[in-house]
Formats: structure tokens, sequence, C-alpha cells
């Protein structure tokens, strides 16, 4: 078929090639989206930038707006898009992130904001020790859903919290990262994350819209662990400091 | 020196170039002593080692008796004798020892019901020398590579190491034998930077771009390997490149090993499970290069099913035993893609499956600590290391077996970052002049802007590449066809001088790193057809329909190729076999 493509180009050296441009390109309704731009990119305009890695939904790289909604390009088809366009299909940058060239947006406030949560084990011989640590299979399951995301800023970019209430909450990522851990039978870095994650720009933000959830491209039930990890903060500090981990 | 206008500088102990799980593990290891920076051509967590699915292979004997002794002696034997013995059981031993490390960093492995880590079988990985398939890959579901990846960033951001993330590596500074930095170009400005260090590590990964199907991603486009051979560094064994059996049909994408390690069977278009034929003690968990010919034979005698349309005959991986429960608890990334892709439920049908280009074996020649040697004999470079898929210890030897990428970058990326940092911490930065910095701005500086330029482009040239890749350069070889991918890669070569981008930003030039990563795959190919027409015996991944015996009176050595400008030479370097007697390799 032929697919129309309307993306939404900034080119910051060019300003009059900003703006929608509409690309007319073959196309098979197996073929990834993914597929789809490479060859916009590589045979008709060669301007035309966007970030790409793994092609398989697993790095994170190309999340952007299609149709409206954030999506993988890589873990989109060609047959999905066009039936909900009539084989046409828009495509725009990111939103909440300041848009660099085209499709590529600046990522550092996201990785910034991911930082704060300090999300990594913390455990005071994390890095020492010849023996590993026991963890039921049940104390693992706990993490699977949030060690399954991949840091591509859907849920950051689908945010009406980070759009416009509080442009400063860390957003849905930062706290699935945070919450990774606070749930890790291994961490007892409970307390330490509080500092990011207990305030108003941390999970009390959150005001359960759940476009996160709507748009997560792995999968994750991202608002339901948003609440797990608020309420693990109130039982916490009810505890009066008692470590649940 | 004073550095030439325009030009960026930075100063570090330990520069880290590229930020998989070799660089990152080396990272982690120097940051804690020396000054260390990591520059990476994608934000590290989308490295190619997070695609790594079914897991990393140590001899924990958690849930059976295993021993590293068996697991070096499963690597020599996969690898068709070509690995270096003493090598391989650094490997091994090093591999237990990383497993713990990374666990107790975080790593969120499946567990025993007794809470150790849980461990499945893989292909060529078995107990007491052969005997029988052997429980020993470490795994987090079907996402082990990406949890290696996401735990070894997490501890570097812990650590605070300087990332310098979209930044692509142009040219190492090399002063005879010695390393002195690197100089890399950023891609959001465009600006070419100067990173001096002491120390330097390359870990770029892997180049499986050479080819048109593949499990690779867009960046692995062996970068690395590409401009040390530049700089006069041969590589190493690169004939043998591994084509793994389960890729996606027309896509490529990878399908685990693990899906066969958890029940899983390859079936014929008659429905036959034909690995009963051609490895009758391992059936499909047969090492890979012997998977994949077989279904190739498959295919070329009649007995796939039939392909439709544009895609060819293929065969199919058969989960439908697993049962659902199974699939998704342990491999639910798989069940996605065949979801996502196909359409197809694996716990109701069966999967389309075709070998995809998925590792090289060979790359840069390294000694057992990561530094780089320049063949045989020589001493090692000073300060210059490289770790991961794009180095050659060699423990892979002829043939990779599964799940030792993720055991490799592990124990040699960590043995790289502790040299290193040990390295820089006592000598002094070298000098570096103005013209140390000339080959990197002459790459670029070339590539200016220009429109409407007649000839080739970068598109048709990349086409021609994967296509004389895949029909000459593949699973199966002949004489005839490799002397013919030769003499057309030196001639796309050539044209590839002529390429100029027609973008003229500096910010997010896609099309200018795509011509710059062209070359660095045009020269790995050429590397690689030259040392595979070299090769006249079949051995692991390198079978030639003309020479089709294993001949180790001739053979059993490592190649060393090396590309002058436009003059290819071979040298060969004597195989480690201070531990075992090569023997037939029969499974």
């Amino acid at each position: 078929m032929i697919l129309a493509v309307a993306i939404q180009r900034f080119q910051p050296e060019r300003p009059e090639a900003s703006g929608r441009r509409k690309f007319e390109v073959e196309a098979g309704p197996e073929e990834r989206l993914l597929d789809v731009l490479v060859r916009i990119q590589r045979g008709l305009d060669p301007t035309f930038v966007f970030r790409r890695s793994c092609g398989h939904g697993v790095c994170g790289s190309d999340a952007m707006i299609i149709n409206g909604r954030e999506r993988l390009a890589c873990q989109t088809l060609v047959r999905d898009v066009a039936a909900e366009g009539g084989e046409a299909v828009t495509v725009e940058p990111l939103r909440n992130l300041r848009v660099v060239r085209d499709l590529v947006v600046a990522e550092e406030p996201f990785f910034e904001r991911y930082r704060t949560v300090r999300p990594f084990l913390i455990a005071p011989d994390a890095g020492a020790g010849d023996r590993e640590r026991r963890q039921t299979p049940e104390e693992r399951s706990l993490i699977d859903d949030a060690t399954n995301c991949i840091l591509c800023a859907a849920c950051f970019s689908a945010c009406p919290v980070v759009a416009g209430v509080n442009p400063r909450f860390i957003g849905p990522a930062a706290v699935i990262q945070a919450g990774r851990f606070q749930d890790d039978s291994r961490d007892r870095g409970f307390a330490e994350r509080l500092a990011a994650l207990d305030r108003p720009e941390g999970v009390w933000a959150c005001e359960n819209r759940f476009a996160c959830t709507r748009v997560c491209p792995r999968g994750i039930p991202v608002t339901k662990l948003i609440n797990m990890a608020k309420r693990r903060i109130a039982e916490f500090k009810k505890g009066a400091g008692r470590s649940p981990s | 020196m004073g550095v030439p206008a325009g030009v960026v500088p930075h100063e570090y102990d330990a520069v880290i170039v590229g930020a998989g799980g070799a660089g990152l593990y080396a990272a982690l290891r120097a940051s804690g002593r020396v000054r260390t920076a990591v520059l990476s051509k994608v934000h590290p967590l989308r490295s190619h080692t997070g695609a790594a699915q079914g897991g990393i292979g140590a001899a924990l004997g958690n849930v059976e008796e295993d021993r590293p002794e068996w697991h070096a002696f499963d690597t020599v034997k996969g690898g068709d004798y070509l690995a270096d013995q003493s090598a391989a059981l650094i490997l091994a031993e090093g591999a237990v020892e990383a497993v713990v490390d990374l666990e107790r960093r975080g790593l969120p492995f499946n567990r025993t019901p007794d809470g150790r880590i849980d461990q499945r079988r893989f292909g060529g990985h078995t107990r007491n020398f052969g005997e029988a398939a052997v429980r020993r890959s470490c795994y987090a579901g079907d996402r082990t590579g990406r949890m290696i990846l996401q735990t070894l960033y997490q501890q570097c951001v812990r650590n605070e190491v300087a990332f310098f993330d979209e930044f692509h590596v142009l040219d190492v500074i090399l002063d005879g034998q010695t390393c002195s930095g690197v100089v890399a170009v950023a891609l959001a400005t465009g600006a070419l930077h100067l990173f001096r260090a002491r120390a330097v590590l390359v870990a770029t990964g892997g180049f499986g771009r050479m080819y048109g199907v593949t499990s690779n991603a867009f960046a692995s486009t062996g970068d690395g390997p590409a401009m040390l051979a530049r700089r006069g560094v041969p590589l190493e064994d690169l004939e043998f490149f591994q084509f793994h059996p389960t890729g996606l049909r027309g896509l490529g994408i990878l399908i685990t090993e693990a899906v066969r390690g958890e029940g899983g069977v390859l079936r014929n278009g008659a429905g036959e499970r034909f690995m009963e034929r051609y490895s009758p003690s391992l059936l499909d968990l047969a090492p890979r290069d012997i998977v994949s010919r077989a279904i190739v034979t498959e295919i070329r005698e009649g007995r796939g099913f039939p392909g439709q349309g544009t895609s060819g005959d293929y065969v199919v991986l058969d989960a439908t035993g697993l049962g659902k429960a199974v699939l998704e608890a342990k491999l639910p990334d798989i069940t996605g893609f065949c979801r996502t892709y196909l359409g197809i439920d694996p716990a109701a049908a069966p999967i389309p499956v075709l070998p995809t280009a998925h590792y090289a074996m060979g790359g840069v020649p390294t000694d057992d600590l990561g530094r780089v040697v320049p063949g045989t004999p020589g001493e090692p470079y000073q300060g210059l290391y490289a770790a991961g898929e794009c180095a050659c210890v060699s423990v892979h030897g002829a043939n990779r077996l599964g799940t030792n990428s993720l055991v490799d970058l592990v124990v040699f990326g960590r043995r790289a970052g502790d040299h290193m940092a040990a390295f820089a911490a006592g000598s002094d930065q070298a000098r570096i002049s103005t013209g140390d910095l000339e080959p990197a701005r002459e790459r670029i500086g070339r590539l200016r802007p220009c429109r409407g330029l007649p000839g080739p482009t970068p598109q048709t040239l990349r086409e021609r590449m994967e296509r004389l890749m895949t029909d000459k350069v593949g699973i199966i070889r002949r004489g005839p066809d490799l002397a013919e991918a030769v003499d057309e890669l030196e001639e796309i070569r050539r044209e590839w001088l002529g390429l100029r981008p027609r973008d003229a930003a500096a910010a997010f030039n896609v099309e200018r790193l795509e011509i710059l990563e062209l070359g660095n795959l045009l020269d790995l190919s050429l590397l690689t057809a030259a040392s595979a027409l070299g090769r006249t015996e079949s051995r692991g991944a390198h079978a030639r329909e003309d020479y089709p015996s294993r001949d180790d009176d001739r053979w059993l050595r490592h190649t060393l190729a090396r590309l002058e400008g436009d003059v290819l030479s071979m040298a060969f370097r004597p195989v480690d076999l201070s531990r075992w007697t090569p023997a037939p390799r029969t499974y």
C-alpha cells in the first residue's frame, strides 16, 4: 500500500523546513513503522532525523507520538496504524521534553529526575561478599513488573501532571524505578529515597489519571505501582521509621 | 599542546568507548580508583547488551552438579578447538564470581524455590565433558542482558561515572605502541571532542549490520574495531561469524535459545524433529553453528515450509509443548514478540524462524587482561584495551556457545577495567600533538555536505554490502563466491570515498553518522570476506563447501587480518592448547 506519513518536523538550522511535512511511501502491512521511517530518512529526505537502535521494543530509543499516542515505532505495525487513519499516519516528537531536531527530544531532564530517586541497590554489602543472597520467588515476583521498564519516556510524555499541574513532578518512570528498589527484599535504602519521593514533586504529584498505564509499551501497570509506592511510604511513616524492607 | 580551534578538550585517566556490559563493568571497576569517562553512541541503557535474552552461563551448581572446568571444556569444544584454553578457564571461573557480584549489586535473577539463582539448559552446555545437557544458564526471565545492563548502569550512576552520551568515536590516538586518547564527535552539536587519557578501552560491541537480516541493533556497526584496524591493529578470526538459528522469519529478531532450553523443538515442513539426524545426543540444543547449518540444509533439500511472496522457505520452532504458564513466566518477551510481529501465540502455534546474523567471534586481539596485542610475536600496546564482542581473547574460537557472550563481557570487561585503572594510576599522560588529530579531522572533514551529487547514495552501497555478505559470506561458503565478495567489497569501498551527506545540519546529522558507520562496516566486511577466503577448511561457524573438513594440520591457528590502505595481509597466531587435545567434534 501507499502510506501517507505526516511528520511534525523541527529543523533549528532551517526554520523554513519546520512544521508538518507529508511523505508518501510504499509500505507492507506487516512492516514496522520504524522500517517506514528509516526508508523515508535514507531514501526520501536525509535531513529527517529520529533515534532508533534495537528495532524490537527493548532499548527504548524510538518512543514517539504515533496517531496522537505515545508508542515505540519498532513495536507498531503498518497495518495497525493504517487501519486507524485510513492509510495515513501522523508522527510527532514526545511531549514534555524539549525538541532538539525533528523527533529527537532532549532526554537529559528525564534522566536527571530518574537519578534523583537513587535508582540503584542500596545495601551495606552491595559490592562485596562472595556468595549470592537468597530471595524467594515470591519476593522476586514483587519487582517483576518494575524491572520491565526500559526508560523510553513514553509515560513522561503522556503524563498530564507533568504537562500541566506540576511540571516538576519526577514522573511515572522515576517512581517505578524507585519502587523497583523499595520493593526489593535485598535493598536497605527505603528511607534514603524518601527525599525524592515523599514531597509534592514526588509520588504525591500523581493524580491517578492512568495516561502512563495506557501508553506503556512494556505493558507495565504504572499507575498501580505508583499507588503501591504511595501506600508503602504512608505505612513507613506511620510505623515511626521502622524499615519495612 | 593547545587543541585546534573548534575541538573541545577533556582529560581523564581512563576513557571507555561503549556503554554495553563490558564498558559499564570496566567503568564500575575503574571509577572507584581513577578519573573515568564513558563515551557511548547511544544512551547507555539503549546499548545492545540489553537485547540479550536467555541467560548467562556460570557453574554455580545451584540446581545440579556443575564445575567451571566443564564449562571451559564445553566452550573449547563448542568453539571447535580454536578457543585459547587458558582463557576459556579464566572465563568459566570468572563467570561464577561475576554472576555473584551482579546478584549482590541487585540483578533480579529468577530464583529456585529455596531462593537461590535459578539455572536452565542452553545449547552445548553439558555435564562431565559432554555426557548430557546441564542447567548452567542463570537468567532473569528472557531479559537477562537488559537486567545486566541496567544493574551495571545503576551502579555507575551510584559511582557518579562521567558519561558522554551520544558521542561517536572517530579515532584512537596511537603513537607507536602507546595510546593517549580518543577523538569523538558529539552527535548533538556535531563538534569534535578530544579525550586525553592514560588508558583507553574499546568496548563498542558487534557489527552484525554487515548483513541484511540480523538480530543486531542499528548501532552495531563495529566502530571500535574498524577504527583500530585503520590504525594498523590486525583483527583476529573475523571469518567466524555466528548465525543464530532462530531469528523471527523476515525480521531477524532474536528468539532465544532458552525456548529450546525449556523444551521447544525445531521442525521442518513435514513436521519432523530434524535435529535428530544432525545431533543425536544434544538434538535441538546442539551448538548454534550446527543447528543453523541443519536448518539451511533442510531448506536446500526441499524440506522447509514453503515461503510466500518475497520471503523464502523456513522451518518452525515449536514451543506449544511448554504451555502458557512456562511461556509467560520464563519467556514473556518472546511471547510478546510473536504476538506483536507475527500475530501468533507461541503456546498455540509454532514460530516461523530462520537463521539471523548474530555475533562476531573474532575482533580486536587481546590478552586475558584485555590489553590489545598486535599479533605474534608482540608486546601488548600500552594503555590500549578492548573487551566484549568487539574483542577476541579468544574464548569463543570458531563458534560461541549460547550465554557466553554475556559471560565474556562481564568477565573480561571487569578484568580490563581493573587492569586499565592500575595502569592509568601508574603512568603519565602521553603527549598529544596537533598532528595526532589529523586522521579524525580528515575523515569527518571530507564529509562536507553536498546536494545533488551524482553517483551512489549511502543506501545503495549499504544494500550492495548487505546482499553480498548474505549471499557470499553467509552460513555455507564457497571459494569463488568469497573471492567475488572481496573484489566487490573493494569496489564498494572505493565508491564510499565519493559519498557526501546531503544534510548540512550540525545537530544530529544522522546521514553523516550513517556514512561513517557504513565505512566501518565496509572495512569489517572486507576483512571478514578475506579471512574467510583464506581459511581453506571448515571449522565451527566457518563452513566451506569446497573444503568440508576441519584441517588441524594446517588451520589450527588464529587468523590476523590487516588492512593498510587498500592492501590486505594475513598473519597467524598459534592456539593455546594447554589443557585438552583437539578431538572430533560430535554431539
